[in-house]
């Protein structure tokens, strides 16, 4: 949900990393991270376990400039991937405004996509979103490692209904900041559209 | 899709005007206020030195999971929570069910008091909260976002 402040003259918006455990949510994250200008990004925060598996969310805050006198930041987050960490998944879903998709290319990994789309749209629903209506864009990670299946196939199975996609390697930034700008445009489209 | 937060000058300043009082009628360090999304809305006393855009999101991930807990065992929520540091604790409270006041103290200060100022405050800041939402709603409020144009968004994503 934005938040729109006149006083500070500051837009807020909150987009969510959602995927299967391991797909590469955080390192989406870690990546614009450690390629964001320093004025540009807040510090960024990890709930993780001791083995380094996201217990409640990462979060990291951006500047990406101004419109019209407007600073315009994003808030991103992930949430945990590992299917019993879901009662924590609906939380971090709350006041979303766009969400990534990032799914693992790997073939053996394409029920635990499945299983976590469909989770996502469960997810949503609860809060009261449409993923059919929301901003959302799918990102296929993992394109460097050998099993994978076709960007054809991936798109059959988890993108059916043609939203923007991009194909990834998160680790080395390939699609990490394509897939961002993407989400982000949407988000402020839908907030021009819905003024 | 639900609505965002809009937040007004007129509203802003009443606001900080809360927050500063609630700072120096409860003898605390610092008092801020968190949407349940984790924006922050205002800070008061001395925030200077803290990460608030970290606090706001840890407070409201807080919020959310003591939430989520409250209605594991049957209860709406946990509307106060009291976390006591060795030197510093934290009060934290729902105003409004939409917003989170949060207030960090030393030992100049103490949970009574903290409590007896929040409530008050809280009051306060839930009638600001209600206006503002009417405000919102109100047919012909001015859309912020109607003048903006697809070339400033492109703009943004250029480089």
């Amino acid at each position: 949900m934005s938040f729109i402040n006149y006083s500070s003259r500051e837009i807020n918006c909150k987009i969510v990393y959602y995927g299967p455990g391991l797909c590469g949510k955080t390192t989406n994250l870690q990546y614009v991270y450690a390629k964001t200008n320093p004025d540009a990004k807040g510090k960024m925060i990890s709930l993780a376990t001791e083995t380094e598996r996201t217990l409640f969310f990462d979060f990291l805050p951006l500047s990406l400039g101004e419109i019209r006198g407007f600073k315009t930041r994003f808030h991103l987050y992930t949430v945990p991937g590992q299917v019993f960490y879901d009662a924590s998944r609906k939380l971090i879903l709350k006041g979303v405004d766009g969400v990534v998709f990032v799914a693992d290319s790997q073939i053996e990994r394409m029920e635990a996509n499945l299983e976590s789309v469909e989770n996502l749209r469960v997810n949503l629903g609860e809060q009261g979103y449409d993923l059919d209506k929301i901003p959302y864009v799918v990102q296929y990670n993992k394109r460097d490692l050998p099993n994978v299946a076709t960007v054809d196939e991936l798109r059959r199975l988890i993108n059916p209904r043609g939203v923007p996609e991009y194909q990834a390697v998160a680790p080395t930034g390939v699609g990490v900041f394509d897939t961002l700008k993407a989400v982000a445009k949407l988000v402020l489209t839908e907030l021009k559209r819905g003024a | 899709m639900n609505s965002g937060l809009v937040m007004y000058e007129e509203e802003f300043r009443l606001i900080a005007g809360i927050c500063d009082r609630l700072t120096r009628d409860a003898n605390a360090k610092v008092v801020f206020l968190v949407d349940k999304n984790g924006q922050l809305i205002s800070s008061s006393g001395q925030a200077q030195n803290l990460d608030t855009t970290s606090l706001a999101s840890l407070t409201a991930g807080n919020v959310a999971a003591m939430g989520g807990l409250a209605k594991l065992i049957g209860e709406k929520e946990f509307p106060n929570q009291f976390h006591e540091g060795e030197r510093e604790s934290l009060h934290m409270s729902i105003v409004g069910g939409r917003v989170v006041l949060v207030v960090i103290f030393d030992a100049k200060s103490s949970l009574g008091l903290v409590r007896l100022r929040v409530k008050k405050a809280g009051e306060e800041l839930g009638k600001v909260f209600d206006g503002l939402a009417k405000k919102q709603t109100a047919p012909g409020a001015a859309s912020p976002f109607a003048e903006i144009t697809d070339d400033d968004i492109d703009n943004l994503f250029s480089e």
